[in-house]
C-alpha cells in the first residue's frame, strides 16, 4: 500500500516533468523529428542504470525508479511518433527514431550502471 | 534528403508527439491559458497511470533477468490505447482541452515506461540471456507498432460508422 502511494507520488511528478522538458526542447529545437521524448528516455535511462546499480531502498526504488523514472520516460508516445514519423516523414525517420532510442537508451543505462559502480566502489 | 511531407487536404494533420507538439497552436498557448489546470490533469494521471503499472507488476511479478511479461504489456496495451485516444482527441472531441494532457500525456505516459523496458533488457544481458533481452527489446517494439496502427484504425472506424448513423 505504501509502496503504491510512493509509486503514485513519483508519477505524478515524472508526468509534468516530462511535458514540461518536451516543450522545453522543441521550444529551442524545431524539428519534425521528436527530439523531447528522445531526450527524457535517454535521461531516464541513464538515471534508472544508474539507480537500479545503486541497489536501492525499496521504498526509493518504488518511489524514484517505478514513479518517477517509469513515468518520466513513455513508450506509449515513442511508439506513436514513431507510426506518425513511418506515415508523414518517410521510413528513414521512423527507423532512425527507433535506432537512435533503444541504442541511447541501452548505453545512457550502461553510462548510469558504470558511474553507480564507480560511486559505490 | 528525406521527402518534404505531403501536405493533406482538408483537417490539419495529427501531431507527431502526442504528449505536445508546438507545431500545433492551441497546445502551444495551453501551457499560457490555463497552467494549472493542464499540469494539475498531467500530475493526476501520471499518478494513475504509474500506479496501474505497479499494480500489474505485482500480479504479474517479472522472473529477474526473464522476459519481462508486465513491462511488456503495459507499452503494448498502452499503445494500443494511445493510437485510439489521438483519433478520439484529433476528430471525436477535438474541444476537449483536457482530454490528451489527463490521458495521453498522464495516464497513457505513466502506465507505459521507456526506461524501465532498457533496464530489463540490461538485466536479460547481465543474466547471460542476450537472445531474449533482442526478443524482449523486439517484441514490444513490433506489437506496440502494431497496436499504435491498430488502435487508431479501430476507433478511426467506430467514429466514422457512428458518424454516418448520426447524419442519416
Amino acid at each position: 500500500m505504501t509502496a503504491l502511494l510512493l509509486v503514485a507520488l513519483g508519477g505524478a511528478v515524472g508526468a509534468p516533468l516530462r511535458y514540461l522538458a518536451d516543450r522545453f526542447v522543441q521550444a529551442r529545437h524545431d524539428s519534425v523529428f521528436p527530439w523531447g521524448t528522445f531526450a527524457v528516455n535517454a535521461t531516464g535511462s541513464l538515471l534508472l542504470g544508474l539507480l537500479a546499480g545503486l541497489a536501492p531502498p525499496g521504498w526509493a526504488a518504488a518511489l524514484l525508479g517505478t514513479g518517477l523514472l517509469g513515468t518520466l520516460t513513455t513508450y506509449s508516445t515513442f511508439g506513436y511518433e514513431t507510426v506518425r514519423l513511418a506515415r508523414e516523414g518517410g521510413w528513414f525517420l521512423a527507423y532512425a527514431n527507433v535506432m537512435g532510442s533503444l541504442s541511447a537508451g541501452l548505453g545512457a543505462a550502461y553510462v548510469g550502471l558504470a558511474v553507480a559502480q564507480a560511486l559505490t566502489g | 534528403m528525406s521527402h518534404p511531407p505531403e501536405v493533406p487536404e482538408g483537417p490539419p494533420p495529427e501531431p507527431v508527439d502526442p504528449d505536445v507538439d508546438l507545431h500545433v497552436a492551441g497546445q502551444r498557448r495551453e501551457l499560457r491559458d490555463a497552467p494549472w489546470a493542464v499540469l494539475g490533469a498531467i500530475s493526476l494521471g501520471g499518478a494513475i497511470g504509474a500506479g496501474a503499472r505497479h499494480a500489474l507488476a505485482l500480479a504479474v511479478p517479472d522472473p529477474p533477468g526473464g522476459f519481462a511479461w508486465s513491462t511488456f504489456t503495459v507499452n503494448v496495451t498502452g499503445c494500443l490505447l494511445i493510437g485510439a485516444l489521438m483519433v478520439l482527441v484529433t476528430d471525436v472531441w477535438p474541444d476537449r482541452r483536457l482530454l490528451r494532457p489527463f490521458v495521453g500525456v498522464g495516464i497513457l505516459g505513466g502506465y507505459t515506461t521507456f526506461a524501465t523496458h532498457i533496464v530489463d533488457a540490461q538485466s536479460m544481458l547481465a543474466a547471460g540471456n542476450a537472445a531474449t533481452a533482442l526478443g524482449y527489446l523486439g517484441a514490444t517494439l513490433a506489437c506496440g507498432l502494431t497496436a499504435v496502427a491498430a488502435g487508431a484504425a479501430l476507433t478511426a472506424r467506430l467514429a466514422g460508422l457512428l458518424r454516418g448513423r448520426r447524419t442519416t
